[in-house]
Formats: structure tokens, C-alpha cells, sequence
């Protein structure tokens, strides 16, 4: 019986796979032509030679930088926002503010940054402004939730020791609650830090700022050689932070 | 005698910390143009707020019902597909690149010999380039070297994926038990074989499921890639909004939300199925 299941929904894969490819009726035999294969070798051959003058690549620093600061502010932003919202969302304050807080940090953790950053175009206008209010609205979201479970999670004994002895609730809080809490909450906003360099880099497709932008500029203005130097520096703006929030996890945050 | 004493010892050098970090974070705030107030300036508050006071009621017109459900189950396929490719290229690539089919490993307690890591390299260097650049760049490219539609989303995601699903994959083979897969290299059985008997039985569950959380990731990337011309559901979002048409991109989303939980519920009971 379990085998038949199981032996079924292979069979379900399958077929669903075949299906796609049905549905989408992309062309391979069109694609891998002699034809289409040598037009885009050409394509290709275009990108082997990035532009590295002094201009562009002072133009690209620039990007990059604006880059780092939308994701770091976004995920600032985002910290603050959503340790505002964790807090009822955690149950602090009664369960309509609960259900209320939660219920917003889930439509805002829904949407993906992308179409958060099409909106703030709308709003904002183009440039970073947009993409750093996108990011924030979407790492409040998730990083609301995180901070809200950890939150549930935490010991209240030291609050409940100082409130005992005397203390109003906020110095409750920041004295009791948040030691024990912070290196969690800095563990997550460095994991989304890390997330938003990599999602700051890419908004700009839809005209919110950083190295995205610039890349979506010159492949639209068939600048293959300055969007193939931009694709580099995305490339090792990605290492650097990785190798960077590796090592800072070691330093910092203690398992 | 005891004094009370209502100073906080670590108030000082805090203030400093946070001197600090504002004097660092405002070139940040100069550079990325930081401007609250839009969300709440008037000009923008209308233009904004009759875009989204026409949320409300969802676009529900038989034409545009049936342009959603292309647009859904386009983004379906394009994830099912671009997955599909991933796997061709993503297993052979994790059987190159990981450490628990070396032969010197075998022979030598698990550490390959230097060559031996060396010919690694290529094959590792080259998952590294696939995943590191984002897939929506990925499709942006292919946009413009294929076409806009379902192609060039299926080819990014096949890319990308099969970047990190080889990855992960070399990494799941070596972090199970070596000891059966070097009995049976050493007792001369070959590499595959070795494999299929040695390290598969152990790694089944959680390849499967790891598979399927991608899957699901794929879906999700594929709605995002459809911003930049890649076909989908994305798209469409992407025309309503440059439309203002509320309505429309109030429907999609709720689209998008029902599609990302039906994909996890499926994955989920995916993985309890074959795991």
C-alpha cells in the first residue's frame, strides 16, 4: 500500500514535469540551434571584456556603497521597527494588540521585496530612497516574527526579579529581558543584513537605486562590457559579506 | 554603609557605541537618500492611497480570471521545469565535486590527497560562479539573449539552482557515514556503485527533501523573476502595477499568497511521504 502511494507520486512528478515543459513549449531544439547557440556566444563574447577605466569604476564604488548603506538601513530600520512590533506580538499587551501586530507582520513578510520596491517607487519616486523603505517593510515582517519568538522563548525570571525589587517595566525590560535576548536578535539582523546586501544589489531592476540600477541601465543600453564590471563587483560584494558575517558570527555571536 | 547606587555602569561606554554607529551610518543615510516622510507626504498619500483604495474589490472578471490561472500555472511550470534542468546538471556536478567518491580518500582516512582536492577545484569553482550571481540577474540576461517569457526564466532558475542544489548535495554526501562507500571502493567496487550502495540509502531522505524545500524556493523566484520580463505571474503584477490597475494586483497577490501555501503544504507532505 505505502509502496503504491509512494510509486503514485513518483509517477505524479513525472508526469508533472513533462507537463511543464508542455506548458511552456519552449523551443530546445530553436535553442540549442547552430544559429541561436552562436548568437549568443556573441552575447557572451561581449561580456569577456569588462570595462575597468577609472570612471565607470568609481561610478561602480559609488553603487556599491549605495548598495551597502539601503541594506543596512533598511535592516536598522527594520530592527527597530519590528522589536516595536515584537513586542505586542509576543502577547505583552493583551491578545487583540496580538492577534492585531501579528496579523500585520505577516502581510508585510508575504510580500516579496520586489514588489515592495515597485510600490515605494510608485511612492517615493525612483532611486534608493524606494529600495531602502522596500527592504525595511519586508525585513520588518521577518525579522518581527523572529524577534517575537524569541521573545515568547526567553526566560522571565530576571524581569520578574527586578519588577519584584521595585523596577518599572522598562527598566524591567531593558535590564532583565534584553541582555539575555540580544545576542539572538543581533545573530537575526545580521542573517538579514546578509540577505538584504544580496536583495539591495538586485531592487534596482525596478529603479530603486544601488548596483542594480546601474546594471539594468547598460544592459538596456547594450553596454555589455560596464554591465559585465557591475555583475563583478555584485559577485564580490557577495563574497566580501559572506566571508565578512562569517567571521563577525564567530566573534560575536556564542552558540 | 551601603550606598544605593542609581548609576548604570555600562551607560558610558553604550553612548559611546552608539555615538559610534551614528557617526558611521550617516554617510549611509546621506547616501541612500533616507527619506521617511514620503510615506506619510500628502501628494504621494493620495497618489498612493487611490492605488490602493482600488484594492478593494479584488479584480474578479471571467477574462481576467482566466488570464490568472495562465499566469499561476505558468509560474508552476516554469519553477517544475527550470527544477527539472537544475537536476541534470546539479547531480553529476555534486558526484564531481564531493569528497566522499575520492579513491585516495578512501585509503587515506577520509582526507583526500592534494591532486585529488586540486581536480575538485573546477567543478567547485564552477557551482561557486552559478549560485553567486542572483538568479534574477541570470534572467535579466537571458531576457535579452532569448527573449522575454517563460525561457529565460526557466534557464535562470536551472542555472542558479543547480549551483546550490550541487553544492549542497556534495555536502550532504560527505556528511554521513564514509565508512560503507570506502568499504566497498576499497574492496574494488566502482566509484557509482560505491555510491549507489554506500552513501545513497543514507542520504535519500534528506536529499528528497532538501529538493523539495527548492522547489519551493523556485516557485517563489520564479513570481520574482517575472519583474524583469521572465513570464509568470510576476509579469502580469509588474503590468497592473505600471497600469495602477489596484484591483488586478489585489487579486494576484492573493493569488501569490494561496500558491506559496499550497506549495508548502505539498512540500510539506512530500517530505513526510518520501522522507
Amino acid at each position: 500500500m505505502n509502496r503504491l502511494f509512494n510509486l503514485l507520486l513518483v509517477l505524479g512528478i513525472g508526469a508533472a514535469i513533462i507537463a511543464s515543459f508542455a506548458y511552456l513549449g519552449i523551443d530546445f531544439g530553436e535553442l540549442g540551434s547552430a544559429r541561436s547557440l552562436s548568437q549568443m556566444g556573441a552575447y557572451v563574447q561581449r561580456f569577456l571584456s569588462p570595462d575597468l577605466s577609472t570612471g565607470h569604476l568609481q561610478a561602480i564604488g559609488y553603487g556599491a556603497l549605495e548598495t551597502l548603506a539601503m541594506s543596512a538601513l533598511g535592516t536598522l530600520l527594520a530592527a527597530v521597527f519590528g522589536l516595536l512590533l515584537a513586542l505586542p506580538a509576543a502577547g505583552r499587551f493583551g491578545w487583540p494588540l496580538q492577534s492585531a501586530s501579528r496579523l500585520v507582520l505577516n502581510a508585510l513578510r508575504a510580500i516579496p521585496e520586489m514588489v515592495w520596491a515597485t510600490l515605494m517607487v510608485l511612492a517615493a519616486g525612483l532611486g534608493p530612497n524606494a529600495g531602502t523603505l522596500a527592504l525595511a517593510l519586508h525585513t520588518t515582517g521577518v525579522l518581527g516574527r523572529l524577534f517575537a519568538e524569541a521573545l515568547e522563548n526567553t526566560p522571565p525570571e530576571p524581569a520578574e526579579a527586578i519588577r519584584l525589587q521595585g523596577g518599572n517595566p522598562v527598566w524591567a525590560f531593558c535590564y532583565g529581558t534584553l541582555p539575555n535576548l540580544l545576542p539572538q536578535l543581533l545573530a537575526y539582523c545580521l542573517y538579514r543584513w546578509e540577505n538584504n546586501i544580496r536583495m539591495a544589489s538586485v531592487l534596482g531592476f525596478v529603479g530603486a537605486g544601488g548596483l542594480g540600477q546601474m546594471l539594468y541601465v547598460s544592459l538596456s543600453l547594450f553596454q555589455e562590457a560596464q554591465a559585465s564590471t557591475v555583475i563583478l563587483a555584485m559577485l564580490l560584494l557577495v563574497f566580501a559579506v559572506d566571508a565578512l558575517s562569517g567571521w563577525s558570527r564567530q566573534r560575536w555571536v556564542k552558540a | 554603609m551601603l550606598t544605593r547606587d542609581n548609576r548604570d555602569p555600562a551607560a558610558g561606554p553604550r553612548l559611546l557605541l552608539s555615538l559610534l554607529a551614528i557617526v558611521l551610518l550617516w554617510p549611509g543615510i546621506r547616501l541612500s537618500e533616507l527619506d521617511l516622510s514620503v510615506l506619510l507626504a500628502t501628494d504621494s498619500q493620495s497618489e498612493m492611497g487611490r492605488f490602493v483604495s482600488a484594492f478593494w474589490p479584488p479584480a474578479h472578471g471571467e477574462e481576467f480570471i482566466q488570464l490568472l490561472l495562465q499566469a499561476t500555472l505558468q509560474t508552476l511550470a516554469i519553477a517544475t521545469a527550470g527544477m527539472a534542468l537544475a537536476l541534470l546538471l546539479a547531480v553529476p556536478a555534486s558526484l564531481l565535486a564531493s569528497r566522499a567518491l575520492s579513491l585516495s580518500a578512501a585509503s587515506r582516512g577520509g582526507h583526500p590527497s592534494l591532486w585529488a582536492q586540486l581536480l575538485r577545484w573546477p567543478v567547485r569553482g564552477l557551482l561557486i560562479f552559478l549560485r553567486s550571481v542572483p538568479e534574477i540577474v541570470w534572467a535579466l540576461l537571458f531576457v535579452r539573449a532569448v527573449g522575454l517569457g517563460p525561457a529565460a526564466g526557466v534557464l535562470a532558475i536551472a542555472i542558479t539552482y543547480s549551483g546550490m542544489l550541487g553544492k549542497v548535495y556534495a555536502e550532504i554526501f560527505e556528511s554521513v557515514d564514509q565508512r560503507p562507500a570506502h568499504a566497498l571502493m576499497q574492496a574494488g567496487s566502482g566509484r557509482l556503485a560505491a555510491f549507489c550502495y554506500g552513501i545513497l540509502p543514507n542520504v535519500a531522505a534528506e536529499l528528497l527533501s532538501y529538493t523539495v524545500y527548492r522547489w519551493e524556493c523556485a516557485i517563489r523566484a520564479s513570481v520574482v523573476m517575472g519583474f524583469v520580463g521572465a513570464g509568470g505571474l510576476g509579469q502580469q503584477i509588474d503590468l497592473s502595477m505600471r497600469m495602477f490597475a489596484g484591483g488586478e494586483v489585489a487579486s494576484m497577490l492573493l493569488t501569490f499568497f494561496i500558491l506559496v501555501m499550497l506549495a508548502d503544504q505539498l512540500s510539506r507532505l512530500l517530505r513526510w511521504r518520501l522522507a
